[in-house]
């Protein structure tokens, strides 16, 4: 122990474009609620961020129950976005976060353009929000409901939409259900993106074999858990090399171990999603981790250990 | 809420796939109260990687006991466990039974292993003129009092087969108790399988007696973030689902829809 550097605390801090974080560990939108949920079993002050449960312009009751199921090594859920709408989030959710020490970023989505518009422009000039993520796996109403972030084109016009009505930084989160998340990525880049968050939940089913009927209400739902994180550590990685704009990367993520492989893969932050409703403090304990991995190694900043994959 | 690791200090078969678990937690047992549960991590690591909610059946000191019939992977695995074993469990959470006044006669309505949060209530409440009905399907299924510990608790059973007790439903019991109390003031606290619940909830609303149904369902969290325990609330309600680990698990039968539910 007589290595000096083992004494100097590591360097957390990351920058995602105009965005900077004091460490690279986030909750995922709609696995932390609105934060305050876990307030009481963990700090959230010590994270680099919160993404709060995504918002719509006016409010979301969801869909019809079973919306989750557990599956092997993950779960599935079809929530159906619920959520408490715009106005609510402004009046009795954001003053609480506002207090917090750590960034919120704000997740949002609308069912038409204009109602992405709408939700970025109400949260125009509002202070105590670091930055907007915005979910585009939803479906589009206008065209027939497929998902907004399956066609290249469709996805730029919400981000071009977003960043119109918006004085915030904008991330955008990708949807791993499509051929080819490059071409998405690409097209969201070009149309201004600051950070680009990925992977969404995969789509996927599971079938109750006496009543032969799907186990949720939903028919379908998104998959996330450990199960999913080898393909979302490939997508990211296969984003990082694309685009130029810094990534999120998550899915799956459990412990500091899985966070690190997404670091090393070239994502400059990490969101922790489906891990939280395991235990509520693992985000705080995979960031220990993380510090303590770097500090392990003399590793002075944790930049230097992002994208430093070797092929 | 709290969050720890705590001890098994039984686990032991009572019934047919039936166990009976006590588990160490002090500040967990102080705010134990009937109708709330905790969420238990059967084993650590990723497979089942989700929590399962158990109600509390009662508290001794600083152990609380819970009641659990094995019905997948998670209570399969719990029931293996012995004692000096370790377990996170997060609790206790939701809201519980809200007793009834001294001047209102308790009914408690059990179906199954809904019996475990009514015999929590049974011994809370302590009342002398309480009813306690606990409905099974077979005998094999019936759980004993006297091996959980517990004297001087004798619910009336009865059993779908007539194998024990009363031959048929726990519903049909209900009834004729309220046709033996047409003038007094009564409430019903239930909790059981949900068409069993269904049933008691329709009687209660149709005699007009307050009636305190605890639900059943699948949570990811247990805290009211992951919104995934859902139930329709009564479609005069101001919001059109409630959910089970915040607002419940313990319901006014009034405010839910019945018809979807």
């Amino acid at each position: 122990m007589n290595n000096p550097d083992l004494l100097v605390q590591p360097d957390l801090s990351v920058q995602l474009g105009p965005l900077g974080l004091k460490n690279p560990v986030l909750t995922a939108s709609g696995t932390f609620g609105y934060g305050r949920e876990f307030a009481s079993l963990m700090d959230p002050n010590l994270l680099g961020g919160i993404v709060v449960k995504g918002i719509s312009l006016k409010p979301m009751a969801g869909n019809p129950p079973p919306r989750i199921v557990e599956t092997p090594c993950g779960m599935l859920n079809a929530i159906g976005l619920a959520n408490v709408g715009l106005e609510s989030f402004l009046s009795e959710k954001l003053p609480w976060l506002r207090k917090l020490d750590t960034r919120v970023i704000v997740n949002i989505y609308g069912h038409t353009l204009d109602e992405y518009g709408a939700v970025a422009a109400g949260l125009k000039g509002v202070s105590g929000i670091a930055a907007l993520e915005v979910n585009i796996s939803c479906p589009n109403v206008e065209q027939g409901g497929m998902a907004f972030g399956t066609d290249p084109a469709v996805a730029a016009r919400v981000t071009e939409r977003v960043l119109k009505e918006t004085d915030k930084p904008v991330i955008v989160k990708l949807s791993p259900n499509v051929t080819d998340i490059r071409a998405i990525a690409r097209a969201v880049e070009h149309a201004g993106a600051h950070a680009l968050s990925l992977i969404n939940t995969l789509t996927g089913m599971t079938i109750d074999i006496e009543k032969r009927t799907s186990k949720l209400a939903n028919g379908s739902g998104g998959l996330s858990g450990p199960a999913i994180r080898p393909v979302a550590l490939h997508m990211v990685h296969q984003v990082v090399k694309t685009v130029n704009i810094p990534v999120i990367g998550m899915g799956g993520i459990l412990e500091a171990r899985d966070a690190l492989e997404f670091l090393i893969a070239g994502a400059q932050a990490v969101q922790v999603g489906t891990a939280n409703f395991a235990n509520p403090r693992v985000s705080l304990d995979i960031l220990e981790g993380i510090e303590n991995f770097l500090k392990d190694r003399g590793i002075q900043s944790v930049k230097d250990i992002i994208g430093s994959l070797k092929s | 809420m709290i969050e720890e690791s705590t001890e098994v200090v039984f686990n032991k078969r009572v019934a047919r796939n039936t166990f009976f678990m006590g588990f160490r937690s002090a500040p967990m047992a102080d705010t134990s109260k009937p109708g709330r549960f905790v969420m238990m991590q059967v084993r650590s690591g990723i497979d089942p990687l989700l929590r399962r909610p158990f109600s509390i059946c009662g508290v001794n000191g600083d152990v609380l006991l819970i009641l659990y019939r094995v019905v997948g992977r998670g209570t399969a695995i719990l029931s293996e466990k012995k004692p000096g074993d370790f377990m996170q469990v997060l609790g206790p959470l939701g809201r519980g039974f809200e007793p009834p006044g001294e001047a209102v006669q308790p009914i408690l309505v059990a179906g199954g292993m809904g019996i475990a949060p009514l015999i929590f209530l049974s011994l809370k409440l302590a009342r002398k003129d309480q009813y306690f009905l606990a409905g099974y399907g077979v005998s094999s299924e019936v759980v004993s009092l006297d091996q959980l510990g517990i004297v001087g608790l004798s619910p009336a059973i009865a059993t779908e087969d007539g194998s024990e007790g009363h031959h048929g439903r726990v519903t049909k019991l209900l009834e004729s108790v309220l046709s033996t109390m047409k003038e007094k003031s009564s409430a019903i606290f239930t909790c059981g399988p949900l068409p069993m619940l269904k049933a008691v909830a329709q009687i209660a609303i149709g005699q007009n007696i307050p009636c305190q149904v605890s639900l059943e369902s699948n949570m990811a969290c247990g805290v009211g973030a992951c919104q995934g325990c859902a139930v329709k609330k009564a479609p005069e309600s101001n919001k059109p689902y409630a959910h089970v680990c915040q607002d419940g698990p313990v319901f006014d039968a009034k405010t839910l829809d019945w018809e979807v539910i």
